[in-house]
């Protein structure tokens, strides 16, 4: 261990001591290591795959270029399976803030018996383990028919069903946050507002909710993300494989399509460009939104 | 409420410094806006309510409570999944055979409890002493923290095939470096079953420390400044200031860590599934269960009961978790 002790000398310029390069050493090490499966990753996908074959994964490149990504993205017809992951991520996003919104305001602002009850049953069933509820719902989603509405016929093998699935089991890790965040506007605030006389869903939807944004916002990206890479739920609700969300499809597609390392590794790339946009562009509310409720897994 | 979400909820809003009475006395005047509130709701308001209420309520409560009930019912039957005829009433058979005759049940808890060891054993100290090194108010903090984190945003599906390409006898990095990738001197990270448990652990790793780290960052801005200061001008060192003043304060952040990696250890799934489908080596509870259900054969009751495996060893986490944080939330 280093010896720099945080004294409280504010604002001086710290000289730069010996302990701390070193800890910037150990630091630069460190995130290289980590990061070090991911580029190797990039860089198997920039090869071509007849050079790698032939000098072999660990050698200097002559050819660096997209081809890979190309074909990866081309060959599978990946587009299909965005589109996809985006008829399920953005419904299940959406519906989720908006009941879990509904709840939290509820259990925070009318203090009814129930409130606390409520809350725990919604916390403690996002805790759960997905495999506990797994064979039952597998079941349900089989039994119930929706001739007409989904192509399946059944809530089995639908977005519509990975959409619910979502948001219920979701939506309890949404409460418990947006409770605690509800809980602490002024009360005064609502008050003043049903003494005027406005209705309980107007105090919701124009007074509660907009004050709630920062908190939505940090939701919304962790809820992007999560059920995005959500790999469980549709491996197991889904059958077609073309009715997969991208995540799930990966599987099958990396048996099929990615004959060879450096398509899987183009393709596993591509699959997660779009949740790396998202964290470069929305880190503070994905790392906010974590920390907001740490209780989730 | 946890108090993390405390101390965030109270940074991000304004409103919430306003409210002058603290502790008791605003959870006593909530009751009483409570009441007025009540008071003063119309029909249609009360309506409106239970309706709020009441639909995400029966949507949550359907799919996961009655599920899990179901699973529990289920772990007692025989079922083929072909009409409500055919489930048969068999008892504790399911669960005897579970323990005595299941040759993947045993290793499958032992590799869930090893899960968990390894992650709360490696990644997560290593986790807590990143968190402390980059609180240091020190240069490049933020690109530190990003080349940390990446994995922890990733999905487990993407981590399984990138490290797939780590670990592939032929092709892999690690094999290449040491020369293990031609025939006769295969390592055979995924296949070899006294490997691959370890070889997906430390996969799972790398992502859980990235989480960790964030996890105690955010415990660690939380801790007054002035305890270090004390401590410092007592004399301590470094070392000392952490483990007699900082670590003790990080209790609350130590529990939710705990909770999240038992948790993390029964999720377990993805990573397994992608590398070699839980073949053996790498059983996990969760992959029987789900074997159960699109492997090729569909044994309802059985699955049912190695669930219901998962969720007492859940519960028995999940249940005192939530009460003390519900207490604590209720002092507050």
């Amino acid at each position: 261990m280093s010896t720099t002790v945080a004294t409280g000398a504010p604002k001086k310029r710290i000289p730069v001591r010996p302990a701390r390069i070193l800890l910037h050493v150990f630091l630069t090490g460190t995130a290289l290591a980590w990061l070090a499966p991911l580029l190797w990753a990039v860089y198997a996908a920039l090869r071509p795959y007849a050079e790698t074959s032939e000098k072999g994964y660990v050698s200097w490149p002559d050819k660096l270029n997209l081809e890979n990504f190309t074909n990866a993205y081309q060959q599978s017809g990946m587009t299909h399976y965005f589109v996809n992951t985006l008829l399920i991520a953005v419904p299940a996003v959406l519906l989720t803030l908006f009941l879990s919104s509904m709840v939290a305001f509820y259990v925070s602002r009318f203090d009814f018996r129930l409130n606390l009850f409520l809350l725990l049953v919604f916390t403690a069933g996002n805790l759960l383990p997905q495999q506990v509820i797994i064979t039952p719902l597998y079941r349900l989603y089989l039994l119930i028919d929706l001739p007409g509405i989904t192509v399946s016929g059944k809530l089995y093998d639908s977005a519509l069903g990975l959409v619910l699935i979502h948001v219920a089991f979701q939506s309890g890790f949404c409460a418990f946050v947006l409770s605690n965040y509800m809980r602490s506007l002024p009360h005064e605030l609502t008050e003043a507002a049903l003494v005027d006389g406005s209705s309980v869903w107007r105090l919701y939807w124009q007074i509660v909710l907009p004050l709630c944004k920062p908190a939505m916002a940090a939701l919304a990206t962790l809820l992007s993300i999560w059920i995005y890479n959500d790999f469980f739920w549709a491996i197991v609700l889904i059958s077609t494989g073309e009715n997969m969300p991208i995540t799930s499809a990966l599987n099958n597609l990396s048996g099929q399509y990615f004959t060879d390392p450096n398509l899987v590794a183009a393709g596993a790339l591509l699959t997660a460009i779009p949740t790396l946009i998202v964290y470069f562009l929305l880190q503070r509310q994905f790392v906010s939104g974590l920390t907001l409720g740490a209780n989730k897994g | 409420m946890n108090p993390m979400s405390t101390t965030d909820t109270s940074t991000q809003s304004p409103e919430a410094a306003a409210v002058p009475s603290p502790g008791s006395a605003r959870a006593r005047s909530a009751r009483k806006a409570g009441q007025g509130h009540r008071r003063l709701l119309t029909r249609r308001d009360r309506l409106t309510l239970g309706l709020m209420a009441g639909l995400p309520t029966i949507l949550h409560v359907a799919l996961v409570w009655v599920t899990a009930l179901a699973s529990i019912a289920l772990a007692f039957t025989t079922w083929d999944g072909i009409g409500f005829d055919a489930i048969k009433w068999v008892g504790l058979h399911n669960f005897t055979e579970l323990f005595t005759n299941n040759p993947q049940f045993w290793p499958a808890v032992e590799h869930n409890v090893i899960w968990f060891v390894a992650l709360i054993l490696v990644p997560t100290p290593l986790g807590l002493f990143l968190a402390v090194q980059l609180d240091k108010k020190i240069r490049f903090s933020r690109a530190y923290q990003t080349a940390f984190f990446l994995p922890v945003v990733v999905s487990f599906a993407v981590i399984g095939f990138v490290w797939q390409l780590v670990y592939n006898p032929d092709t892999g990095l690690i094999n290449s470096l040491i020369g293990a990738n031609e025939p006769g001197r295969y390592i055979d990270w995924i296949g070899d079953p006294d490997l691959n448990l370890w070889a997906v652990l430390i996969a799972a790793s790398w992502r859980h420390t990235g989480y960790m780290m964030i996890l105690y960052l955010a415990g660690l801005k939380s801790v007054d400044p002035s305890l270090r200061e004390a401590s410092a001008l007592d004399g301590a060192n470094e070392w000392q200031t952490f483990r007699n003043v900082i670590f003790p304060t990080l209790r609350p952040t130590n529990t939710i860590v705990l909770v999240v990696t038992i948790i993390e250890a029964l999720r377990a799934f993805d990573l397994v599934f992608v590398f070699n489908k839980g073949a053996e080596g790498t059983e996990l509870l969760s992959i029987l269960v789900t074997n159960n259900i699109i492997g090729e054969s569909s044994r309802i009751g059985y699955g049912s009961a190695i669930a219901v495996v998962l969720l007492v060893i859940s519960l028995v986490v999940i249940i005192p978790y939530l009460v003390a944080t519900f207490r604590k939330e209720r002092r507050a």
